[in-house]
This record gives C-alpha cells, structure tokens and sequence, in this order.
C-alpha cells in the first residue's frame, strides 16, 4: 500500500461523525427491507458462501503452521480434522532456528522497531501541523493547506531514490540504520494525517478556545490541556490506521533499509523467503501467521477505532 | 549510554525520546512567541507548529517528486540528459509493455468486483443476528498485509504432479472432482488473475465498510415510501439503494484504483513477478534496485504519478458536484 489520496466526500468535516457505526446494527434500512423480501433462502446462502470464501484460506494457513512438518508436505491442512497432530516445532524453528531458517524473531524485533517511531513520529507532528492549519491564523494558510492536501497525490515511487540517496552513505544513516525507514514512514503519511487532523480538529467549537485564551492561555496550553483532550478518539483513529500500514508495508521497508538483513522488517524476510524457500510450508506459515497476529490483536481489540479511521479519511492506497 | 546507541531498542527509545525533546522546545518556543513577540507572534507559533511537518514534506516527498521527474530524462546513473529515452523504452520494451498489460487487468478487475462483492454482503448482512461477526470476517484481510496474504493465497494455489497427494486447496479439490490439478501461479496468461484474486480479497472488506455506513444512512421515509408504492426488491436495489450511496460509491471505486495502480507487493510474494505477471510499481522497482537503472524507473515512477492525477481530479470534481447538489 502506498500514500492515497483521502476521500474528500467522507472527510469532509460534519459529515463523518454523523455516519453512524458500521458494526452495529441498529434501525431497518432501504437494504434491509430489500433482502427480507429478496428470497432470503438464496441470500443467506451467497453470504455464507462468501463468508467461507472469505476465512477459509486464513484457516487453512493456521491449521498448516501447528502440524508436524511431515505431515504438512505430504497431505492437505483439511486432513487435520481426521486425523489431528499439534506441534509448535514450526515456530520454533521458524522464530529461533538457524539463519536460512528465517531467525524471524530478530525481524520481528526490527519490525517492533521500525513501527513505534513510524506511528509516533508522523501522529505528534501531523497533530501540530493540523493546529496551525485550522486554528491558528496567518498569511497564506489556506494555499499552503490546498498544497499539503494535494501532496496526497504524489505516489510513494515518485520518492524513493531521492529520499534513499539523501541518506546512504551519511555518517548517521551508519550510526542509526533505522532513520531513513522512520523519516521515510513519517513523510509520507504526513499529508493524510495533516489532512484528517484538520478536518476534525474544525469541528471542535471556536468558543472552547476563544474562552481559553481569554482567560490567558497561550497556543501551547490550549494546543496541550483543550485541544488534545478533545482530539483523543481521532488521534487513537489515526494511530492505529498508521500503526498497520507501517507494520504491513513491504516497499519501504525494503528500499530504506538498503537490503541491510540487519533492520529489515518482517515482511522484507518473508517476501524474500517465500521466493527461496518456497516449498517449505512448515516454515512459510508458521512465519506468515508471526507476522500477521500482531494486526490481527490490534484490529480485532481496537476494530471501532479502526473503522472510525477508514470512515472518516478512506484508506492509504 | 551504549544500550541507546548499540541496541535496537535503545535506539527505538532514544527516537522517541528526540521526538519528545523536539516537541518540548517547538511548544516552549511557542509559548514564547505568544509572550513577546508583537505582531508577528502568530507567525512564529505557526512556524513552531508547522515547521516539522513542512520539513518532513519538503524533504519526504516535493524535493524527492521534482528531483524523480528531472531523473526520467537522464540516464542511468542520473548523469547526462537523455531526452525522452526512458518513456520510449517504457513504451516499446516487451517487458514493460505486459507490464501495462497486466496492470490495466488489476485496475479493471479489482475495484469492480470487490465494489461489488463488498455491496452486496453489506446489503445481505444488513441488520442480520450475525452482523457484526459477518462483517468481521470478511473485513479480517484488511489488516492482513499484502506479504501475509500473498503466502496464504499462495498455499492455497500449491501445485504438485498429479501423481502426487494435493496439498494446495484448489487442486485438492479440482482432483476429487476429477480434473488435472492446475499450476495456477505458473502459467500465463491466466495466472495474473490468480493473483488479482488476492487483490479483491484484500479490498472487498473495505468496499462493504464504507457502502454499509452509507446504507445505513439512507433516510427511512424514502425507504418506507418506495415500500408503500409496492417497489420489488430489485427495484429497489437499483433506484433507491445505488442512487443513495452512489457518492460513496464513487469514492471506494477510486481509492481502490489508485491502491491497485500501485500494487507491488502480491506479484512479488507470489511469482517475484515472474511467468508475465509483472506490474508497473514492481518493475519500477526491479529497475531502480535491482538494475541500477535510476533513469528508467524514474520514468516509470512518473507513469504512475500520472495515471493517479486523473482518477483523484475526477474524485475531487465528484465531491465538488456532490456539495453543489446539497447546497452546502
């Protein structure tokens, strides 16, 4: 996934909060009152079909990733409800093993942190930036809002080899390898995040803080003691959406890491091992399913937020 | 000191310790400029609030933007002008070309049929018991990356001889019913939908989020109309649903357009673009890094940035249209 344009018919403000909760259902609709008379027998079934079409693969990948290694070359995942076996070997194997066997923890490691700075780098500032847009006043703010909101356009390859080559070679790209992946992460979600912030720190009402300033306080406590406060569910939103897309990135995390085995993240390994081992599915799902259960524990605790995120600002492409 | 500066972690701490000193001295040099500063106080706690974010920007992507377009008329080690060399390679070279190709099936294929798909689940789950869990299963691939979801599609497609037992789900089942199993991943043309396939499971969940939010929305006394004028459920899929969230619609197809031009990582989990399924963001990079070429992937960096540009002014038009015709 790359940087997306957001969608400025669901971003603009006072349009977004008003859409209720996807996950919840709550009064008939046109669509309902559409499938009850639809036959619902045949309806039912697409969905299930769907459904299954939907979870089975991921199943699949998990039943594989805990049976004995034998087993997994010479019959299907689905023969494990005949005739169960259970094994963790897998994962120690993958995660601990020798080299050529993945060593996943140490990109597991990487990936942990490479993600914490993405996240927070890009969220602290854009949070600022969206402060200066929206509340503070001065020459020039709405042309250069118009120029960030636009800069949503600009395809991550557009940047690659030029970012890269400010930072090879540097004395501090040797002294911290990381850098150029968390100032690459963090500039490339700063027009979205910038943008999204904005839009919901418009709706907070003026008179909040005029009454704060008012009394006396300057940007930075209003900025600090009113504004955050009020901004946390957008903020968790954002976190969250740029939590995933970090930690499920695989283009920058190969380019700005130059190849460096050494702070790759975890999808740089598996992308790399499923071209060289291929065939060794006891490896190739036991490290699939490593580095998909960290998503899957945020989205699925944090699945509202995550919601509210893609409602509000659509997806980074 | 040295766990900071020789440990991952101590480095992963030491950057977040910098990002908060950095915010401490901009917010206290704010509240500075609040105090003393005349009339241009606001400037400068605009500078202080905007300032990181306008380096990042100017660094992170307009420096780089211009410096690739500069890149695309020189060679390849950005050295002399070149003129158009690069476009006419990307035009003519074979390669390239069934990039094109192919990555014309995946902006086609992706976004109509997960649009559709995602529709019509919102609309058979709609306040159904199984709702929410529903909704979660087919939402689940979303936070699955596209290395993730590459492998588990990838053992899904697992070919091996007909003399062998099945392990690949499809094929297991294409033998049971009586067919030769199939080497999906490897043989063209028909593999490069294989791998879209993996594209639309990603992005079906995202489609039914947004479209069953804007169903949701549709106003009930049009439904309860249409319904005491006796409409049939397909008429009132196509005249009252479609209709209601058409502006969503638009925006889902879109955002999955500009997601699919840039697909990079399933070809290059699945088949390392290999067997004609290469795609115009991978051979970007296969050019850039894995040749050298500078001048060539530039250019094709540039492609994409101009097949994005039309797909976002239509979406910014549509949503313009869209304020006009509620009077806002």
């Amino acid at each position: 996934m790359s940087v997306a344009p957001a969608n400025p018919a669901i971003t603009e403000p006072g349009r977004s909060r008003s859409l209720p909760d996807p996950m919840r259902a709550t009064r008939r609709s046109a669509a309902s009152s559409a499938k009850a008379r639809l036959t619902s027998r045949i309806g039912s079934v697409v969905a299930i079909v769907i459904a299954i079409l939907w979870t089975v693969p991921t199943v699949g990948l998990f039943i594989s990733s805990i049976r004995p290694e034998g087993e997994i070359r010479t019959s299907g995942w689905w023969t494990f409800f005949t005739s169960p076996s259970f094994t963790l070997e897998n994962y120690q194997e993958v995660l601990f093993g020798r080299a050529s066997s993945g060593a996943l923890s140490n990109f597991f490691l990487n990936s942990v942190v490479i993600t914490v700075p993405g996240t927070l780098i890009p969220l602290v500032f854009a949070t600022m930036a969206a402060y200066a847009f929206s509340v503070l006043e001065w020459r020039g703010r709405d042309t250069i809002f118009v120029v960030v909101f636009a800069l949503q356009i600009v395809p991550l390859q557009m940047s690659l080899i030029p970012l890269l080559r400010i930072f090879s070679g540097t004395a501090a790209a040797d002294a911290f390898p990381y850098l150029a992946v968390w100032v690459a992460h963090a500039a490339f979600a700063m027009p979205l995040a910038t943008f999204l912030l904005h839009n919901f720190m418009s709706e907070i009402p003026r008179e909040l803080l005029e009454a704060a300033r008012v009394d006396g306080a300057g940007h930075t406590s209003v900025f600090l003691k009113v504004m955050l406060p009020l901004l946390v569910p957008a903020i968790a939103a954002f976190a969250i959406f740029q939590f995933l897309w970090v930690w499920n990135d695989l283009l920058v995390g190969l380019t700005f890491t130059g190849g460096n085995n050494a702070v790759q993240p975890l999808t740089a390994r598996l992308a790399e091992m499923a071209g060289s081992r291929g065939q060794d599915w006891h490896l190739l799902t036991a490290g699939a399913f490593v580095s998909i259960i960290v998503p899957l524990i945020v989205f699925l605790s944090l699945q509202k937020y995550f919601v509210r995120g893609l409602l509000a600002g659509s997806v980074k492409g | 000191m040295d766990f900071f500066l020789y440990s991952k972690v101590g480095q992963m701490l030491l950057a977040v310790l910098a990002l908060l000193a950095v915010v401490v001295v901009l917010l206290g040099g704010a509240r500075l400029a609040d105090r003393f500063a005349g009339r241009s106080r606001n400037f400068w706690a605009a500078v202080a609030f905007a300032g990181p974010a306008a380096v990042l920007l100017g660094v992170g992507l307009v420096y780089p933007a211009i410096r690739t377009t500069i890149m695309s008329f020189m060679d390849r080690r950005s050295e002399n002008p070149v003129g158009l060399e690069n476009y006419r390679w990307i035009f003519t070279d074979p390669a390239s070309l069934q990039g094109f190709i192919n990555t014309f099936w995946w902006v086609i294929l992706v976004p109509l049929v997960s649009t559709t798909v995602g529709l019509i689940y919102a609309i058979l789950v709609d306040n159904s018991r199984f709702e929410k869990v529903a909704k979660s299963l087919l939402f689940m691939p979303m936070a699955i990356s596209f290395v993730g979801a590459g492998i588990i599609w990838k053992f899904v497609y697992e070919y091996r001889g007909a003399a062998q037992e099945q392990i690949g789900l499809l094929n297991a089942i294409l033998v049971q019913l009586g067919f030769e199993p199939l080497r999906f991943l490897q043989d063209s043309p028909w593999n490069t939908f294989f791998l879209i396939v993996v594209m639309i499971w990603i992005q079906a969940g995202f489609a039914m989020v947004l479209l069953s939010a804007a169903i949701k929305a549709i106003p009930g006394d049009i439904v309860e109309a249409a319904r005491l004028d006796g409409v049939n459920p397909w008429q009132m899929f196509w005249r009252i649903t479609v209709p209601s969230v058409r502006p969503t619609l638009v925006v889902v197809l879109t955002t999955i357009i500009i997601a699919t031009l840039k697909i990079f990582d399933i070809p290059r989990t699945m088949t390392g673009a290999r067997f004609d399924t290469q795609v115009l963001a991978n051979l970007m990079y296969d050019q850039s890094f894995t040749f050298g070429n500078n001048g060539i992937g530039s250019a094709l960096a540039v492609m994409i940035f101009v097949l994005v540009v039309p797909v976002v002014v239509f979406n910014v038009r549509q949503m313009i249209r869209n304020r006009e015709v509620r009077g806002a």
